[in-house]
């Protein structure tokens, strides 16, 4: 008698048996991984939520100072967006090159990448510097802090991911692409595009609704 | 870099499916582009009805995040995917509860406020 390990389970399963649910044998590593890291991006969704709530309560307690159709440069904001969503375009491209073995193309879209998401940080890094010296900083009104605190702790995000992008170029480097980094690269590409996601709420509520 | 970072430890079975296309990444982008140019332009002139403007932008952002879940984060009907839409909606409803609820009791406290003098 035999027992079915893990490692010995079939791996072509008929379609229609849903795997990763008791039916159809265990799931692959690539859902396993991606489901848990789907878990963490889940939380991170619910931290936002938190200060989009914030913003939201207090978007009209201007007290006296800058409100934001006096601050917000709305042809900034746009190209920042594209910036962002070109990004999310070429990250994707280049989590698909890596899982088809192109290293080169890999390269190239996580460098485009790269270059985007700079350049949508320096933009927003430069437009808080410009609200800043205006006296529009975040200790001005309860409307800039929260502001502040939610474009901010987006553009954390940003700058984290471009950090960890670096880290795993170099891991390609070292490594080229084994089975572990490419779920990694997944992990990363699934933390880029939420990050575009957090984004489409940031611009609809805080830009083009605070703008008119 | 040491090799145990390199160690694979990950439940489940190695497999090298093939996930996405070149082409369901460019529809995507297509279609989040639209979306974008026609929230920012809905924002600046009167082609919705003014004060249906903020209702307007808030089903264009739904529908952009709607065509990244598809076709950048790849969130189908397919069996891989039932155990993510379920976290989803349930993240959904987390999100939903804080930010409604925040902003319904706080516009009741701040109606209910005394005047200031």
């Amino acid at each position: 008698m035999t027992i079915a390990t893990i490692d010995g389970a079939p791996t072509a399963v008929p379609a229609g048996l849903a795997r990763g649910r008791g039916g159809g044998g265990p799931a692959s590593k690539r859902v396993v991984v991606a489901y848990g890291f789907w878990i963490f991006i889940l939380s991170d969704m619910v931290m936002f939520s938190a200060l989009f709530a914030a913003y939201a309560v207090l978007r009209g307690n201007t007290a006296g100072g800058p409100t934001g159709a006096e601050l917000f440069d709305l042809r900034n904001v746009f190209i920042e967006t594209m910036c962002l969503l070109l990004s999310s375009y070429t990250c994707g491209l280049s989590a698909l090159s890596a899982e088809r073995r192109h290293p080169g193309r890999f390269f190239i879209f996580a460098v485009l990448t790269f270059v985007l998401g700079a350049a949508f940080l320096l933009i927003e890094v430069s437009e808080f510097a410009r609200m800043v010296a205006k006296g529009a900083g975040p200790s001005r009104s309860g409307f800039l802090s929260a502001f502040f605190t939610l474009v901010g702790t987006h553009g954390v995000h940003v700058a984290s991911g471009l950090i960890a992008l670096v880290y795993l170029a170099a891991q390609v480097i070292a490594k080229g692409l084994p089975a572990v980094v490419l779920r990694r690269l997944l992990c990363w590409s699934l933390f880029w595009h939420a990050l575009d996601i957090v984004w489409v709420g940031v611009f609809t509520l805080v830009y083009l609704m605070g703008a008119p | 870099m040491s090799d145990r970072l390199f160690e694979d430890r990950t439940p489940g079975v190695e497999e090298h499916e093939p996930t996405a296309s070149y082409l369901s990444y460019t529809v995507g982008l297509a279609l989040a582009i639209l979306a974008t140019i026609v929230s920012f332009v809905v924002s600046q002139t009167s082609l919705l009805w003014p004060p249906g403007i903020p209702v307007g932008l808030i089903v264009l952002a739904f529908a952009q995040i709607g065509v990244h879940l598809v076709f950048f984060l790849h969130l189908g009907s397919g069996a891989d995917s039932t155990n993510n839409i379920l976290a989803l909606a349930f993240g959904m409803l987390i999100v939903f509860l804080v930010i409604t609820g925040s902003v319904w009791i706080i516009a009741n406290l701040n109606s209910n406020m005394m005047p200031m003098s």
